[in-house]
């Protein structure tokens, strides 16, 4: 059936729900509303308020409510309605969901899920384009993973929810409604921690997630028209990382662009640097460039076009790498 | 109803026992014999075990500790009101009630000795690990409480935390939600009057901690937190209405730290003397003794007994703590995720090389 991301989300929490009773959804506008982006619409009719709770409007208690529901068996799904209000559960986060298993020495476990849309490039209000990954990824004992098109978010979803380990789901906004794709109908898993290659190339590896990946693909598209043959990789779990794809391919390349969307310093592009500085270093022909916002507060709509990252950016950086 | 009759906003205090052990004959919970005189025993045993943890910090074998002295009582009490099942949600301060929910003394002692087997308790005793940022428990603990009821179990979860914790945004959005959702819980706030240096009225302009409950339309009482059988009381009372779907209840444990909040603490910087002396003709455990002593339940004979078995208890159990094998770097990997991954396998595999010299 042809879904966009947030029917092919709302499919993934169907059908998880309809076979695991301990699945839960909560969140702020979860139920009645099915959610500001509609990504939880006609749960609660479905499986009742017990089990698509409306929460209160408090992002440390759905955090920590979640956290408790996980370490009492629950699978709970919560719904953060913004990334820029997950900064209000990151103390839960960090502090409980992620240490759990590890303070307990594996007595309590936290198999919950916490989706929230990110990114930039949609002309929202202040605190709602906000793309900071790279804080989740510090944290040791969750895991954060990012969909790119509507069958991944499915599919990873559904693996999100059935992994025994706390996941950060961060669902691009951008891409919610940007195009349709072939989503089976019912259940299938896509593997965490494992990248995927989107098209195969020789010439430059580049790697990619999220909302990134439809504008790297433009760039791409042009590049291969100048006869730039590029290795497309989609990062889709940034933690745990497993560089092993982005490795293979720069042996084969040596030439490597990394499109982030968050702000250059401490991202994540430049730990793919270090891993690739690390391993396949005597493979490289050109320095490892990455296109990324830069360090400054995301601007409100008007000015957005100054910060948000163009096809045209990567396109030239995939040239520059590709004749250095 | 004692909530409905020590209404927090007419300032009145549930009291049952008081210093010189006269009793509320008509307040006075049904308790049997023996299990009244296992709750002093248990009280005895936590006073012993944390004289001993503060001992041992001052010997260097174990960390910064936060002593429970004197108010022994307050965890107590909920911890006698708990079933099987139920969930005792602690902070960091609530010795006593854990004993007697079965916490064995040993994993106390090497948590505090910094070793995360401490945390290690069978599950079915439904304890959670220690929570250090302060009242951030209360939020899993509505997720607890929620998941029991969900599950159509009858389990009450029973939340701690101090007065200080009441001034964070976790414990009213907590109660909040607990109200809001009619959770099967009990919060107990042992007000031992200070945060660290910080004196209650600094945490609040309330008049008291459990009216906060008026707000989120929950019951809310007052308890001298002292009184065990007040304790126990107004526990078993708020544990019913749980159980039985009238919503959570919030116990404000009326109590004092007789001790420095930590170890590393030095309390008469910011309190003066005379006020923890006053508090010491307070000792829960005094009181009690003297309550049972008036039943003919206990005699000086049989309560010496009962510190000497408490000390050979407390030295047991420091022994297998000191005996347990410090963790292996296999350990403090091992438990990040359940499956270890590939990136974390790596850097264990570094370490491995570059543990000791050459
Ligand atoms: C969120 C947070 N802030 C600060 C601290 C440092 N700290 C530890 S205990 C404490 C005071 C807690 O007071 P209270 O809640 O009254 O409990 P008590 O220690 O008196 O038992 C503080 C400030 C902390 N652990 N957590």
């Amino acid at each position: 059936m042809m879904m966009n991301m947030v029917q092919a989300i709302n499919s993934a929490l169907a059908v998880e729900m309809e076979a695991d009773g301990s699945v839960v959804v909560l969140g702020e506008d979860v139920g009645a509303v099915g959610g500001v982006f509609r990504a939880t619409d006609g749960l609660m009719k479905r499986f009742g308020s017990e089990r698509v709770i409306d929460t209160p409007l408090a992002e440390s208690l759905i955090a920590g409510m979640a956290t408790g529901m996980a370490m009492a068996g629950l699978r709970p799904v919560a719904e953060i309605q913004f990334m820029g209000f997950s900064y209000l559960a990151l103390n839960m986060i960090i502090s409980h969901t992620a240490r759990m298993r590890n303070r307990s020495r594996g007595t309590y476990t936290v198999p919950m899920v916490m989706r929230m849309p990110y990114g930039a490039g949609v002309k929202a209000l202040e605190h709602h384009s906000e793309s900071t990954e790279s804080m989740f990824v510090q944290i040791p004992g969750i895991k954060v993973v990012v969909p790119s098109t509507p069958r991944e978010a499915k599919g990873l979803l559904i693996s999100s929810i059935r992994d025994p380990d706390p996941v950060i789901f961060l669902e691009p906004t951008r891409s919610y409604r940007l195009f349709k794709e072939e989503v089976e109908e019912g259940a299938f898993t896509i593997p965490l921690g494992e990248a995927r290659t989107v098209r195969e190339g020789d010439d430059v590896t580049v790697v990619c997630w999220g909302a990134m990946m439809p504008l790297t693909m433009e760039a791409v598209d042009a590049a291969e028209g100048e006869g730039i043959s590029c290795d497309v990789i989609d990062l889709r779990t940034l933690s745990p990382m497993d560089p092993d794809a982005v490795i293979r391919s720069v042996r084969r390349t040596g030439r490597v662009v990394i499109v982030q969307e968050a702000p250059m310093t401490c991202g994540l592009a430049a730990e793919i640097i270090a891993r690739i500085n690390k391993k396949a270093f005597l493979s490289l022909e050109a320095p490892p460039e990455r296109v990324t916002a830069p360090d400054i507060t995301v601007p409100l709509p008007q000015g957005e076009n100054h910060y948000y990252i163009s096809p045209d950016r990567i396109y030239h950086a995939i040239r520059r790498t590709a004749s250095f | 109803m004692l909530t409905d009759d020590h209404d927090p906003l007419k300032g009145k205090m549930l009291r049952v026992l008081d210093q010189d052990a006269n009793v509320n004959e008509d307040l006075v919970p049904s308790i049997d014999d023996d299990t009244l005189k296992r709750a002093f025993y248990t009280m005895v045993l936590s006073r012993v075990a944390d004289e001993k943890a503060v001992a041992m910090q001052r010997q260097g074998r174990l960390g910064a500790y936060p002593p429970n002295k004197g108010q022994e009582a307050a965890s107590l009490g909920p911890a006698m009101a708990m079933d099987e099942g139920d969930w005792f949600v602690w902070s960091f301060r609530e010795l006593a009630g854990l004993l007697w929910r079965g916490l064995p003394l040993d994993r106390y002692f090497l948590g505090w000795m910094g070793n995360e087997e401490g945390n290690r308790y069978d599950e079915r005793l439904r304890i959670t690990p220690p929570s250090i940022p302060v009242a951030s428990q209360y939020a899993y603990a509505v997720g607890l409480a929620y998941a029991s009821r969900y599950r159509g179990e009858s389990a009450v979860t029973f939340a701690f935390t101090g007065d200080g914790g009441t001034s964070e945004g976790d414990f009213h959005e907590s109660l909040n939600a607990a109200g809001v959702f009619r959770l099967p819980m009990v919060f107990i706030v042992q007000n031992n009057q200070w945060a660290i240096s910080v004196p209650r009225s600094r945490q609040t302009a309330s008049a008291t901690l459990a009216q906060k409950a008026v707000a989120y339309g929950i019951r809310g009482i007052q308890v001298d937190g002292n009184d065990i059988l007040a304790m126990y009381a107004a526990s078993k009372e708020a544990a019913e209405v749980a159980r039985s779907g009238g919503g959570p209840t919030l116990i404000e444990a009326y109590t004092y730290r007789l001790g420095d909040h930590t170890t590393s603490d030095d309390a008469r910087r910011y309190r003066l003397e005379a006020e923890a002396k006053e508090w010491e003709a307070r000792d829960p455990i005094t009181r009690t003794m003297k309550y049972l002593y008036s039943r003919g339940l206990l005699d000086d004979d049989e309560a010496s007994d009962l510190w000497d078995e408490a000390g050979k208890a407390v030295e047991d159990a420091v022994a297998r703590a000191e005996a347990f094998p410090r963790p292996s770097l296999e350990d403090v990997f091992k438990y990040t995720y359940e499956d270890m991954p590939p990136c974390l396998e790596e850097q264990l595999d570094e370490l491995r090389g570059t543990e000791g010299r050459p």
